[in-house]
């Protein structure tokens, strides 16, 4: 269950930015998570609560861009989507390849008040 | 930290220990959970009795305001982790990030190595538990510096702990620091300590399709040691199989087979061992 360490990541960055705008609160969270990115996203949700309790985060809406995993074959060029890490090239069944997306994990944006 | 509350106190904190230095008496916490009421209340009282009145906060209560943030979650991981590597390089110290499933035997790895190479190669131990000290007692019975960290809670070691027990061990130059992290196929995978390579373990009685159900830690890993190859005569898994599908996780990967109950193999780590501590110097 890392993502309890993620989201009290995301609490510390959202602490930090809200005190450096003089702000009080986050009414809006914009995160960007890749489904390479090792992170169950029902167990975020889970966890979530507990994490944003008595913070700037608590009654925040919590908003998540999905990034979909894609490659390019190291052997063959081709640039294809990556559902898995283990999906070979489907040109040239090459397992070679760099992931062009699919591995961020970022705070975006915050709407503070 | 504490799984129910985030708070980084009492039995559910970290906590980092050197064996040697405890002695034998029982540890009574009493945990206190401290919720201090936060001091948010301001109250802004104006009086405007003629004069001219600036504000000095551009935002005020009612102005909503977008911060363009942009700040990888893992950031104050991945920066403490550089930091520890700086620290290793300069000191020309091999870490090795050593992760696996609770019980692929780790720990019996670890000290069937440290016993037979401690004569030639100077060896730090940073071990990572939820709870005990009995890894690193293990460990301190072979006379090797070794400190425990407790995670408590925590699923998986992090950079900023390396930190704090990197100072508390004191390492010398030229030295190999082996990171044992927390039992967990899963979490550990994430998090960069800052080591030069990572190690992960495998035994033979898991099943062939462990690098599959769990690829992030394959795919993160630089050697895959193969254990309890013993035990082969009495399992049904194919050691071939299990490459296969790491590799199509991790074309990089490299593999070793051992026993380290039996010593059988070992010489095979050892020599990947020297042969990537000896590039590091390089």
């Amino acid at each position: 269950m890392h993502e309890l360490s993620i989201a009290l990541g995301i609490v510390k960055i959202a602490e930090d930015e809200t005190t450096k705008a003089h702000a009080h609160k986050v009414e809006l969270i914009e995160l960007e998570i890749g489904t390479l990115a090792g992170i169950d996203f029902e167990s975020l949700d889970f966890v979530w609560p507990a994490a944003v309790k008595d913070t700037v985060l608590e009654n925040a809406i919590k908003k998540i861009y999905v990034i979909k995993g894609k490659a390019k074959c190291v052997d063959c060029d081709t640039v294809f989507d990556v559902n898995y890490l283990y999906d070979p090239c489907p040109e040239c069944n090459s397992n070679f390849k760099g992931i062009l997306q699919g591995k961020e994990l970022r705070v975006k944006a915050l709407e503070v008040v | 930290m504490c799984g129910t509350c985030g708070c980084g106190s009492g039995e559910n904190g970290v906590s980092i220990q050197n064996p040697k230095e405890i002695k034998t008496h029982l540890h009574e916490h009493e945990h206190d959970h401290h919720h201090p009421d936060a001091e948010h209340g301001h109250s802004h009282e104006h009086t405007h009795d003629g004069h001219t009145h600036s504000h000095e906060h551009a935002r005020d209560h009612h102005h909503k305001t977008i911060i363009e943030v942009e700040q990888d979650i893992l950031h104050h991981n991945d920066v403490m982790a550089a930091r520890n590597r700086g620290y290793f390089d300069a000191k020309n110290i091999f870490a090795l990030n050593l992760v696996s499933s609770p019980g692929s035997g780790k720990t019996s790895l670890l000290e069937r190595t440290l016993k037979d190479l401690k004569a030639e190669i100077p060896f730090f131990v940073i071990e990572g538990d939820q709870q005990t000290l009995n890894d690193a007692n293990r460990i301190a019975a072979i006379d090797i510096p070794v400190i425990q960290i407790n995670t408590g809670k925590g699923c998986h070691l992090e950079s900023d702990m390396i930190y704090d027990a990197v100072k508390k061990l004191d390492i010398s130059d030229n030295a190999v620091l082996m990171i044992e992290n927390v039992g967990n196929l899963v979490c550990p995978s994430m998090f960069d300590l800052g080591e030069s390579k990572r190690v992960v373990i495998i035994s033979t009685t898991e099943g062939e399709d462990k690098p599959i159900k769990y690829p992030d830690m394959f795919h993160t890993s630089d050697l895959c040691i193969i254990n309890k190859i013993d035990l082969l005569p009495y399992l049904n898994v194919d050691l071939e199989k299990l490459k296969q599908y790491a590799l199509k996780v991790n074309p990089k990967l490299q593999f070793v087979e051992l026993a380290a109950t039996t010593g059988e193999g070992m010489e095979a780590w050892y020599q990947w061992l020297r042969k990537n501590r000896d590039q590091l110097k390089n």
